[in-house]
């Protein structure tokens, strides 16, 4: 049970939206936007945080978009993980959001709401880094667009304490490229991720990503580039892959970081495997 | 304002309650409409026992604010007149303590109602949003394939 | 299956409580909602082990809506089922992560949390133990500085002072000397788990009021109604007789609320506000580590066999970590002793089973009360000696399987009554299965696919005088009141002592109104609903209050007809005459009087009384062991078919199978669902089921995210099959069967796993990880 007490607001545009985040924060109220609820429930009820205002962004009909126009494919941050999967407009998207979760839960969780996540994983975020998309995102001075990889510094993607997304824009010609993507757990299918690999195709080369190997998403060309190295095998490849990890790998209560490390090495073989097959 | 009156439908009838904004839609059904058939198996989204439908969704209901439920119509076991699921896990004595029961029931409801073609995989995704300690999930899923075959069949 | 006739006994008779539960209609204990009930809520502690230097409840008092808060200080004397060592409310240290420190009592549930997290604690900390191996050595720091002088409150108990270790149950049976020597071949091994939990869907949940005459009203979702009762009157020094205990169906249980914990807290919170009713439900978080778990064993076990595959000799070293709190842990540690070499016939076997404290959230019962634990360790040392023997598995253990003529470790005599028949069971397991080796087949994607097996048995520890009785009163359509204190948390036992009374008063099942829940003011006494023992204890109860309105019946009956009551015989609701039937009485024209033509009436109420108390059990010799723990042993044979992937050490479980001896099977489905329950549970358990902690004794998965459990993707399909030897003594010959399916898994899956990774496995859970770590030949 959520201990606290708080003002639950639900505007119907960005504007108000923004509109009634500065009044709130001008009174001094903690303020926090609402997506899906799933993580502000939890978090919540555990004490983990606490808010005096919650505005629930849900009936933005900016953010309930997804559809395919001539040159994009515009999901807006409202919509359902599960919305996502059965409209299947990219299918590398679908296949990894298949994986979080329960699939009761992804009829709540927001695709917004999984970018913005406070846990490590992230995992809808990596078919965005991958396909190199843009974020719309409401602000002060109205609607801006940035690519991702632009707003995704470190280890989460940084706005202002007043922005959202308000839609997530992807270049329509890479959402049917050929993908691959594997999620490996402790040992049970529903549970957090010890590491789940995405991977696209991008032109001649294919681009990966990753989750659960540090607490944030993580994608490096320096690794997209050992990982096209046609000229040596798999194994050498993914041996140099390792070797480009910017910092050690975590260790934690789903699996030490020497394990993690071999289940990196088996996914990205698993991977290559897949999708060379594919482009050759 | 931290707390208001909202209101709903449930199970077909007008429902208004008078609710704090942190109130989650399971606390509310319980605890105000008297409707305990949905169960608070863990508070945090993780066992489906207090799954419900939202719009023919299944949902669980401790996972949402009840004012998100506000003008929404809602579907409690309480309230699911075709009896169709329940009847067949009496016959296929698909539950022991009786728990997980009506959580599994919407669940199936909605997977049979919603995805009448859905193949083996597609079954284990919905059947894993519930966890049941008893049975072993055998009978269960023996319930749920016999109904969609038949709705295949039958229509 | 047996070749008598019966009606109702061995059928497939429909659940008697399957209609509400499947419509969603139960109310469980919490579902029942009164307005001014008042609620409780917990702080509990964030260190797992340190002294409580201070309290600090002043911003706590301050939310409106709080009636009262109470610490350790309001009642500072430990309780216990086996050993008081816990103090309900910590008192003067915490010894667990999410031990409670304070119970806040407010009007309305988030305003007792807020309250709760306003608490401020300040802790000096302690040197914290994890494992009970290094718990129990000599200089280990103390946990208990008391134990000694803690109250024991049943026999058995052999704490050992300035130690952590809560109890030691030894067992010197033959001459090991002599089993050694006459060993060809020996095997040694250690094994490890830590502690898991039950997570049984519904959270524990306690509703407590004292009313104004000083009676305690409880309803509470527990196994043993009677015995919080017994425990309340103790701790508290109320007449047992004004406490009052309700229980209706149970969401699962699993032996996690056989003791009693929330009820000593929702009483101290009640009597703190002047005796109002209040609601103490645990958050599931609280309910997986503030409430008790499932113990974990640190063991080594060392056998010996001829070459000819003879068992010569056995020793067992066993730390079992009880936690925090011995609650159950010492009985546990005591049963795994009493049948520590599994279903065989070792005449040499040492064994010492320590019951040790450590800084990790404290133990009680779980299915198999120490079975599962022993079999794992056991049934994986029998496959390592195949192995050195280049023996099959399933024939080493036919060669040894324990017959009647043998003895027990604690040299009980077995016969063919108290004993089922163990090979019985692992021959029709090898057709099952289609036994045929120890094979790992090769599929075409490269996976591996094999099966392990594990033997079973178990003898229930009861204590000597456990006992159920049972009331029938007839209702004026001829119809019975079945009224016995069983709980039912989805066994069926409503169900199957239903059946019971339907067949001895060859009634129709629809005739008979079995009382659902549970009042200890109107239900005869019982022991806890626990150990397999409801069918046998109730059964029993069940058939002498039949006996009693049967000879009641035949009493006013022979009035009515006419003739003796040995001429009489009673069935599909009618006295009747045993040579010519069609003489008869309706039994709804006795029921409640019988009435002569001209208004005379003659006989009163029928109301059927029986009972059933187990015999002759006795307590262990401290020394050896020697000793009668339990009335009988059930038996089994069990194994688990997996495919396995070398190339990730990833599996899936194909199959799970058991062969039990029941005695007689009551009613084949529900003993099916019980086998396939307990199969689930005990795989579980195996494959993933387990707490992490942080080096500070922290547990770092206290949600069922985190926790992992099988869900249905992953549940394998089951084959059950039974053997019935009769208990001579067990209602129509039945033996006690609910918690059996649990008690294999663990052993049939590691051997399963180790055949197909080839190397061997000792720890639980068997995770990809642990048995990539054993492949590649790393430790930890």
């Amino acid at each position: 049970m959520i201990h606290f007490d708080f003002e639950y607001v639900k505007p119907s545009s960005a504007e108000e939206a923004l509109q009634l985040f500065e009044q709130f924060t001008a009174n001094g109220k903690k303020v926090m936007y609402y997506g899906g609820g799933t993580e502000f429930i939890s978090r919540a009820r555990m004490n983990e945080i606490m808010t005096d205002v919650v505005i629930d962004l849900k009936a933005i009909p900016a953010c309930n978009v997804l559809e395919e126009n001539t040159e994009e494919l515009v999901i807006g941050a409202t919509k359902t993980l599960t919305d996502l999967v059965e409209t299947n407009f990219f299918p590398l998207l679908s296949s990894v959001i298949r994986l979080i979760a329960t699939r009761t839960e992804r009829n709540k969780i927001t695709i917004g709401g999984n970018l913005m996540s406070n846990l490590p994983y992230k995992e809808g975020i990596l078919p965005f880094l991958l396909a190199d998309s843009k974020l719309a995102i409401a602000t002060k001075k109205g609607i801006k667009k940035e690519k991702i990889t632009t707003v995704f510094e470190e280890d989460k993607i940084r706005l202002k304490e007043e922005e959202f997304i308000v839609q997530i824009l992807t270049d329509k010609k890479v959402v049917n490229q050929a993908f691959f993507n594997e999620k490996k757990t402790k040992q049970s299918k529903v549970n957090y991720p010890i590491l789940t690999l995405a991977a696209l195709q991008m032109e001649e080369n294919i681009k990966v990503a990753f989750s659960g190997l540090y607490e944030f998403p993580f994608h490096s060309k320096e690794i997209d580039k050992q990982v096209n190295d046609h000229k040596t095998s798999f194994d050498k490849r993914v041996e140099k892959v390792i070797k480009l990890l910017p910092a050690s790998i975590i260790d934690d209560m789903h699996a030490s970081s020497k394990y993690r490390q071999f289940v990196l090495k088996s996914s990205l073989v698993k991977m290559l495997e897949n999708m060379e097959a594919v482009s050759s | 304002m931290t707390k208001q009156e909202i209101s709903m439908t449930v199970n077909g009838m007008e429902k208004e309650v008078f609710v704090r904004n942190a109130d989650t839609l399971l606390h509310i059904l319980r605890a105000q409409l008297g409707l305990t058939g949905a169960k608070p198996g863990c508070n945090n989204g993780d066992c489906g026992s207090c799954t419900i439908l939202m719009d023919g969704k299944p949902l669980n209901a401790c996972h949402m604010l009840a004012v998100e439920a506000s003008n929404k119509h809602i579907t409690t076991i309480e309230g699911l007149t075709d009896t169709t699921i329940q009847d067949k896990f009496i016959q296929k004595w698909a539950l022991q303590c009786g728990y997980c029961t009506p959580g599994f029931v919407l669940n199936c409801y909605a997977l049979i109602e919603n995805e009448p073609n859905a193949n083996d995989v597609e079954v284990d995704e919905w059947l894993d949003s519930n966890i049941c300690r008893c049975t072993g999930y055998q009978e269960i899923k023996e319930s749920v394939k016999e109904l969609l075959r038949a709705r295949r069949a039958y229509g | 299956m047996n070749q008598k006739n019966f009606t109702y006994v061995g059928k497939d008779i429909q659940r008697v409580d399957i209609e509400d539960k499947a419509y969603g209609r139960v109310k469980y204990t919490d579902d029942v909602m009164e307005p001014g009930v008042l609620i409780a809520a917990l702080h509990t502690s964030t260190h797992a082990h340190a002294k409580i230097k201070n309290i600090n409840l002043e911003k706590a008092a301050q939310v409106s809506g709080v009636h009262a808060i109470i610490t350790g200080e309001d009642f500072p004397y430990p309780v216990g089922p086996m050993l008081a060592d816990r103090p309900p409310i910590a008192y003067e240290k915490v010894r667990y992560f999410g031990e409670p420190i304070a119970v806040v009592v407010a009007d309305k549930e988030h305003l007792a949390k807020y309250a709760a997290s306003l608490i401020e604690v300040q802790y000096e900390p302690l040197p914290i133990l994890q494992s009970p191996r290094e718990a129990a050595k000599k200089d280990a720091s103390l946990i208990h500085e008391h134990l000694g002088k803690y109250t024991t409150m049943v026999e058995g108990v052999h704490a050992i002072p300035k130690t952590n270790i809560a109890n030691l149950t030894k067992i010197r049976k033959g001459n090991m000397e002599k089993g050694w020597e006459e060993s060809d071949i020996t095997i040694e091994a250690n094994f490890s788990f830590g502690p898991a939990d039950h997570v049984a869907l519904e959270t524990r949940v306690v509703r407590a009021e004292i009313l104004h005459d000083g009676r305690v009203m409880i309803y509470s979702s527990t196994q043993g109604p009677f015995y919080v009762q017994k425990m309340l009157s103790e701790f508290f020094n109320i007449d047992a007789g004004k406490i009052s205990v309700q229980t209706p169906l149970v969401g699962g249980a699993f032996g996690g609320k056989g003791c009693v914990q929330l009820e000593f807290t929702a009483f101290l919170a009640s009597r703190a506000v002047g005796g109002r009713m209040v609601r103490l439900v645990n958050t599931r978080e609280e309910d997986l580590v503030t409430s008790p778990v499932h113990l974990g064993l640190e063991a080594t076990v060392k056998l010996g066999a001829t070459r000819a595959g003879k068992l010569t000799a056995a020793q067992y070293e066993y730390y079992f970590n009880t936690g925090a709190y011995s609650d159950m842990g010492a009985g546990m540690s005591k049963a795994g002793a009493v049948d520590c070499t599994g279903p065989f016939k070792i005449e040499n076997v040492h064994t010492d089973s320590h019951c040790v404290y450590t800084n990790q959230p404290y133990a009680t019962s779980f299915r198999g009360f120490g079975h599962p634990e022993l079999t794992f360790v056991m049934e994986r040392a029998m496959d390592q000696l195949a192995k050195k023997l280049k023996i099959d598995p399933l024939e080493l253990r036919l060669m040894n399987a324990i017959k009647p003529g043998d003895t027990t470790p604690t040299q009980v005599h077995l016969n063919a009554s108290n004993l089922g028949d163990v090979s019985a069971c692992l021959r029709k397991l090898k057709q099952l299965i289609n036994w045929t080796g120890e094979e790992r087949t090769i599929t075409r994607d490269g996976k591996i696919k094999t099966k392990g097996i594990s033997s079973f048995w178990k003898t229930s520890s009861t204590p000597p005088n456990a006992t159920a009785g049972t009331i029938l009163t007839f209702n004026t359509d001829g119809s019975v009141n079945l009224n016995c204190a069983a709980v039912e948390i989805g066994q069926g036992t409503k169900t199957v002592l239903t059946q019971i009374l339907a067949e001895k008063l060859q009634l129709d099942m629809k005739k008979i109104h079995i009382t659902v829940e549970v009042n200890t003011q109107y239900d005869p006494h019982q022991w806890k609903t626990v150990a397999s023992s409801t069918t046998y204890l109730a059964g029993r109860a069940v058939m002498a209050a039949a006996e009693d309105a049967i000879f009641q019946l035949k009493q006013v009956g022979a009035v009515a007809l006419k003739c003796l009551p040995a001429d009489l015989e009673v069935g599909n609701g009618l006295v009747y005459m045993k040579d010519s039937p069609e003489f008869y009485v309706k039994i709804k024209d006795l029921a409640t009087a019988y009435k002569y033509p001209n208004g005379n009436s003659v006989g009163g109420l029928i109301l059927g009384a029986g009972s059933h108390v187990v015999r002759h059990l006795t307590p262990l010799d401290p020394e050896t062991g020697f000793g009668k723990p339990g009335p009988q042993w059930t038996v089994g044979a069990q194994a688990v078919e997996i495919e396995y992937d070398p190339k990730d050490y990833t599996y899936k479980l194909l199959k799970a199978a058991t062969v039990l001896d029941a005695g007689q099977v009551i009613n084949p489905k529900a003993a099916i669902g019980q086998m396939r329950s307990g199969m689930y549970l005990g795989l579980s358990w195996a494959s993933r089921e387990q707490f992490m902690f942080d080096q500070d004794g922290v547990v770092l998965n206290p949600q069922l995210r985190s926790y992992d459990t099988i869900r249905a993707s992953e549940a394998p399909d089951y084959l059950v099959d039974f053997v019935e030897t009769p208990l001579v003594d067990g209602p129509y010959g039945a033996r006690g069967i609910g918690e059996y399916g649990v008690i294999g898994m663990a052993g049939a899956l590691s051997n399963s796993l180790s055949i197909a990774s080839q190397v061997s496995l000792h720890e639980l859970p068997l995770t990809p990880e642990y048995i990539w770590q054993t492949v590649n030949g790393g430790g930890k």
